[in-house]
């Protein structure tokens, strides 16, 4: 009992740490209509720059805060440089150019941290358990996880439903000549909504990061599972993405951790312990069949688009 | 396009041309190395012309063509595994398997379109990539070695590099030509027709989705073989062989060499690889060099080196009133 508490949170702090990765990719896609492969090495640069400015400033939060706001800028900058050309092209066109994004970034990565990952370590007051239920403990950092995206996603929806940016946001993604008509400086808007974008997933990449290592290429298999999510919640809804990576999450997380055991009562003890990470990928994928059989335009599809 | 003599015509047939003498050239220049690569450029050039086919022709932006070259090439390498070296089994195995799979996902991922199509079309490429990693039988994330060849009837041996380079290039040249009486056949203007428009083309009366689920059907089998001839090729199949970025790989060859050009998928992928090998020559961090690269020619060259060329060539002809 106290394992299925435990590993029903672990798979909402996953899906919550989708949710901040899907929602840049959804963001980006439903304003500016643009696919952007280039996601994954946003998360990855933003745990190289979390590990690195940790060790630098000797303070996790501190090392977390500049991290943060050096992704935001990379972001910003991969849009002034790059992105702003990609508008109104073909979604081909998108695909090609940030997966040669991808490949700069992996490529400048290495040259500058080299091949091995780094990691960044917790600090002691994050370390601990702390009870939940009398009886059951969970992890201080894993509770902190759930705790800043939830608070992030509230903070999404309060900024693009609630505020005068978000307003112009979303008039932005409806009609973008219009709103430049009317004296809003778009370009500086999207740039913005990029550099959102771009931290959310460095702000993903480094909380995850003390869980797994910082490596290369670390942003490439969650991406793709970012990208299933915004498919199955609709592209360009963040409520979707939101539903979307919480159903993931679940279902990575019991499936990585419960089906061994189901499968073990068909299988050999040796096939089964095989075939089930494999398999609990693969239910992943046959959701997203299943979603797009029922509802081709994802779960909520955003309207007008 | 006037003529049979264009200056496109010219190139692709001096490409054609040195890549059928390219043996020659490696026995005198005593560079065995170079028929390696080639080989490897040939069977990629393959997959790439079957990714045209629904990319560049119909419109299919389909980002898991690798999963075919993985399937092809676990099927010769589980047959032999299991002891079977028969091309006449493995070969035919492997078709049947891609095309099996291509109208799996296919019947599915045609219900979508724009986005959702390239994105379901990756999940489902990384479904089977997951598959493959979890099989223990065929060794899983470690890959399966394969110690014999196909076998085929007896001057035919495939272990022998020139021959198997030939093959690869027979089979490159069957692709193309098939590709090429594809396209211009009445299928294959349905095709087209439901790239520039699909509403018009069913208003028609044609029903477009079987059309297009059928030539999905096709460039996947094609890729499928691409794949069996690697597995020959490197002697080793392994997930790795049908991981995402090699899709992104063969898209890649497909638009650097020229969308919806018959040839331009071969130009595309000699042009690539063969720059991934200089490049690589001269740092190890080439791929910080190549990504730049990518992001210049889908900026600034849409048409891909066919573009160019026959742009160059149309230059330099006199301007011909139609």
């Amino acid at each position: 009992m106290t394992l299925l508490i435990e590993q029903c949170l672990n798979g909402l702090q996953f899906g919550l740490l989708l949710f901040l990765l899907a929602a840049g990719l959804t963001l980006v896609f439903g304003i500016m209509d643009l696919v952007n492969l280039a996601h994954g090495s946003l998360y990855m640069v933003g745990a190289y720059f979390a590990a690195t400015f940790a060790a630098f400033t000797g303070s996790f939060v501190f090392g977390a805060v500049l991290a943060l706001v050096a992704t935001l800028l990379v972001g910003m900058a991969v849009e002034v440089v790059v992105m702003r050309r990609l508008y109104g092209r073909d979604h081909l066109d998108h695909v090609l150019g940030t997966f040669g994004l991808i490949l700069f970034f992996d490529e400048a990565v290495r040259l500058i941290w080299g091949p091995e990952g780094l990691s960044l370590p917790l600090p002691s007051w994050l370390l601990t358990s702390v009870p939940i239920l009398p009886g059951v403990t969970y992890s201080a950092y894993r509770l902190a996880i759930i705790v800043v995206t939830l608070a992030v996603a509230v903070f999404l929806y309060v900024l693009v439903m609630r505020t005068r940016i978000g307003m112009l946001i979303r008039a932005g993604a409806s009609n973008r000549e219009m709103v430049g008509a009317l004296g809003v400086n778009i370009k500086l808007l999207f740039t913005l909504v990029f550099g959102l974008g771009a931290a959310l997933a460095g702000l993903a990449g480094l909380m995850q990061a003390p869980i797994l290592t910082v490596q290369i290429g670390m942003g490439e298999n969650i991406l793709i599972l970012a990208f299933v999510i915004t498919v199955i919640g609709g592209i360009g809804s963040i409520r979707g993405a939101l539903v979307a990576a919480i159903f993931v999450g679940f279902i990575d997380t019991l499936g990585r951790a419960f089906f061994p055991d189901l499968l073990r009562l068909v299988l050999s003890t040796d096939a089964a312990s095989t075939a089930a990470p494999a398999l609990s990928s693969m239910l992943i994928y046959l959701l997203m069949a299943l979603v797009l059989i029922v509802k081709p335009e994802g779960l909520f599809p955003a309207g007008g688009k | 396009m006037t003529g049979r003599y264009t200056l496109r015509n010219l190139v692709a047939a001096a490409l054609l041309l040195a890549l059928a003498l390219l043996p020659v050239y490696v026995a005198l220049a005593q560079a065995p190395f170079l028929l390696t690569l080639f080989t490897r450029i040939l069977i990629l050039a393959m997959a790439a012309v079957s990714l045209n086919l629904i990319l560049g022709f119909g419109g299919m932006m389909s980002f898991g063509h690798a999963a075919y070259i993985g399937i092809g090439g676990y099927a010769v390498g589980m047959l032999a595994h299991e002891g079977v070296y028969s091309g006449f089994v493995q070969w035919p195995v492997a078709l049947a398997a891609s095309a099996l799979f291509a109208l799996v996902i296919g019947a599915l991922s045609l219900r979508t379109r724009g986005v959702y199509f390239i994105m379901i079309t990756l999940a489902f490429a990384q479904m089977a990539y997951y598959m493959v990693s979890g099989i223990a039988r065929y060794g899983g994330d470690d890959g399966l070695t394969i110690y014999k060849r196909s076998q085929f009837f007896e001057p035919l041996n495939l272990s022998n590099k020139v021959q198997f380079y030939y093959v690869c290039l027979a089979l490159l040249f069957g692709s193309i030509y098939l590709v090429w009486r594809i396209v211009n056949s009445r299928f294959g203007l349905v095709i087209q027709g439901a790239r520039s428009n699909e509403t018009r083309m069913r208003a028609i009366g044609f029903a477009t989705y079987s059309y297009k689920l059928t030539c999905f059907v096709i460039a996947g089998m094609m890729c499928g073989l691409a794949g069996a001839l690697l597995a020959n090729h490197t002697d080793f199949v392994s997930p790795a062989m049908m991981y995402w970025t090699r899709s992104g790989d063969l898209i890649i060859m497909v638009v650097l060499g020229g969308m919806g050009s018959v040839i331009g998928p071969v130009f595309g992928a000699v042009a690539l690889l063969v720059l991934e090998e200089a490049l690589s020559g001269i740092t190890e961090y080439w791929q910080i060099i190549l990504g730049p690269l990518l992001l210049l020619v889908v900026l600034f060259a849409r048409g891909g080196i066919d573009g160019l060329i026959a742009g160059i060539g149309a230059k330099a002809r006199p301007k011909v009133r139609s």
